[in-house]
């Protein structure tokens, strides 16, 4: 069995709910879809107990009606597990994993700047990655966001 | 004794780039160490979701002066598992060549801006001198010192001949020749050693807390190197070591840097030599499927990931990026701790943050619009100067000549 079946097998056996959508790409990718309920446990042993300890990436993504955020894991021997949750539109909120993967602040400022996603639990600290006087409640990684919604003074900086 | 926080950045003289900095000290002690980035974010990945996926890669290959070679083979990478290509052979050696030729270049800009922050500046010199063997081969390749442009969706644009391999083979013998005398005044010359060991020392295991990717990871000991965990283009075929070292500081780093040029004159000449015929590109579609890759790849500074996905049309749903530089930004913060404060310049260095490049070609819009090459570039230079502020050796000369009593 390669390492991609038994990681996609032990995770099936740990959490029957997700083995339908384990999804191995190809060699060292392997795509799982999590329920929002049971996430940081699936999180927690993929990372602990499956060895994939370093987190390369946090994206996020604009699905209309809810936003996915991925979590890209990798092993120290090349394989990645990309773990994705939703998160509803109208109430997006997340918990910060900080506290197990300290380098995941930088990329959850970027999930609150460019997403409009609350991320609970980060330490307090600047933004990422846009200016201090960005106009609040402008998310322009959102599908609906156009730069023409800016008022006319950030504008006119970007001319 | 009473603690002071000061700001360093976003503009500073220490400071290639835009990029703060608050550094609370006791004295000349750095205490800790906060960042705030962010001052060049261009909202590229926006700009990818407008645009077609051959204009992105064109876009992202601009994200750096310096790695654009590895962004961009990692972005036409994620495209072409989305869209089930099969990349020809030559296409992948050629990638993994110029690849390599990107990392001399960088690590060898890399030892001259090191010997600079530490007042080392005849090592900048002469490191920046032998640089140039490597631009001008990536210019005879690609057409340009920077930016290559050499990938494309589905392969490479350009062959390589036989001419070119030759010359090529040249020229890492002399590169070879010039980094054994690096290597051998890194191992020997006291000052040097002095400066740098024990300064941003980061342990084995912060690095691995923080998540420190390339040579600052390596430096301290973390042997991942994504060329050998998760070989991409022909890395899976050609034989190299993975560099690291155990001394967790700026001198370590520094190591790792010039053992790691002398992994990639092996690696080049093994792809040089391996090189195989046939076909540089296969015909990529318009319209890519629908579909997500990740992709990574081991830029000069560390892993490149990036993320594509596709919805079927001609542009992608969403392009993520991740540098190696944010990777590495919470280690700087955490080597900071402990030193003093003069070092901050080297510290920040060590972790080689992404400095900007100029092309050689560059296009004068005013009254006139005319092309300047190389050569043309330098004339001008010299002649600006001496029209405005510069030095006027004219004088000088003349003093020197009149001292050695040539009238």
């Amino acid at each position: 069995m390669t390492r991609e079946e038994n990681v996609q097998k032990q995770l099936a056996g740990r959490f029957p709910e997700v083995s339908a959508t384990i999804r191995i790409a190809r060699e060292r990718r392997i795509f799982v879809d999590v329920p929002e309920k049971r996430f940081i446990e699936v999180l927690d042993y993929v990372r602990e107990e499956l060895g994939f300890p370093i987190l390369c990436l946090i994206i996020g993504l604009d699905e209309g009606e809810r936003f996915g955020i991925i979590y890209v894991l990798s092993s120290s021997d090349g394989n990645i597990v990309t773990l994705k949750r939703h998160v509803p539109r109208e109430s997006p909120v997340i918990q910060s994993v900080y506290d197990r993967l300290p380098n995941s602040e930088i990329y959850e400022r970027e999930l609150a700047d460019l997403f409009g996603i609350t991320v609970t639990g980060l330490p307090e600290g600047p933004r990422y990655p846009l200016p201090d006087d960005w106009p609040a409640g402008q998310y322009p990684l959102r599908k609906d966001w156009k730069p023409e919604m800016l008022g006319s003074k950030e504008a006119a900086i970007n001319e | 004794m009473s603690r002071v926080t000061i700001p360093l950045g976003p503009q500073h003289p220490a400071l290639k780039e835009p990029a703060n900095f608050s550094i609370t000290v006791a004295g000349e002690k750095i205490l800790s160490t906060s960042s705030r980035l962010g001052y060049n974010h261009r909202g590229m990945e926006k700009a990818c979701e407008e645009r077609t996926y051959i204009q992105d890669m064109y876009l992202l290959e601009r994200i750096c002066g310096i790695c654009s070679h590895s962004h961009s083979t990692a972005f036409v990478q994620t495209v072409e598992e989305i869209a089930g290509l099969d990349v020809p052979r030559r296409a992948l050696y050629i990638r993994t060549l110029i690849g390599e030729l990107e990392r001399i270049h960088s690590h060898l800009l890399w030892l001259g801006v090191a010997g600079h922050e530490i007042g080392f500046d005849t090592l900048l010199m002469y490191s920046w001198r032998d640089r140039e063997v490597v631009m001008d081969l990536l210019a005879l390749l690609c057409g340009n010192r920077v930016n290559y442009g050499i990938n494309t969706i589905g392969g490479v644009r350009r062959d390589i001949t036989a001419e070119q391999i030759a010359g090529a083979l040249r020229d890492m013998d002399i590169l070879e020749e010039r980094t054994r005398y690096y290597i051998d005044i890194a191992t020997s010359e006291p000052s040097f050693i002095a400066r740098l060991a024990g300064v941003g020392y980061i342990s084995r295991e912060d690095a691995v807390r923080l998540q420190a990717v390339g040579p600052t990871g390596r430096g301290s000991n973390v042997a991942i190197d994504i060329r050998a965990t998760d070989p991409y283009a022909a890395y899976g075929e050609v034989d190299f070591k993975v560099i690291t070292d155990s001394h967790c500081d700026v001198y370590g780093r520094a190591v790792v840097r010039l053992l790691e040029l002398m992994e990639s004159y092996r690696i080049v000449r093994q792809v040089l030599k391996e090189m195989p015929d046939g076909p540089v590109t296969v015909k990529a579609p318009r319209k890519i499927p629908a579909g997500e890759a990740v992709s990574r790849v081991e830029a000069p500074r560390g892993e490149d990931v990036h993320y594509v996905k596709g919805n079927g049309s001609d542009k992608p749903e969403r392009v993520r990026v991740r540098a190696s530089t944010m990777a590495n930004i919470q280690a700087v913060n955490k080597m900071m701790e402990n030193n003093n404060l003069a070092d901050v310049p080297i510290i920040i260095a060590a972790i080689d943050p992404c400095f900007s490049c100029t092309d050689r070609c560059v296009r004068v819009i005013g009254g006139k619009r005319e092309d300047l090459g190389w050569r043309d570039l330098r004339r001008h230079g010299i002649s600006w100067y001496r029209k405005h502020w510069g030095i006027d050796f004219g004088e000088l000369n003349r003093k020197l000549h009149s001292l050695r009593g040539e009238r």
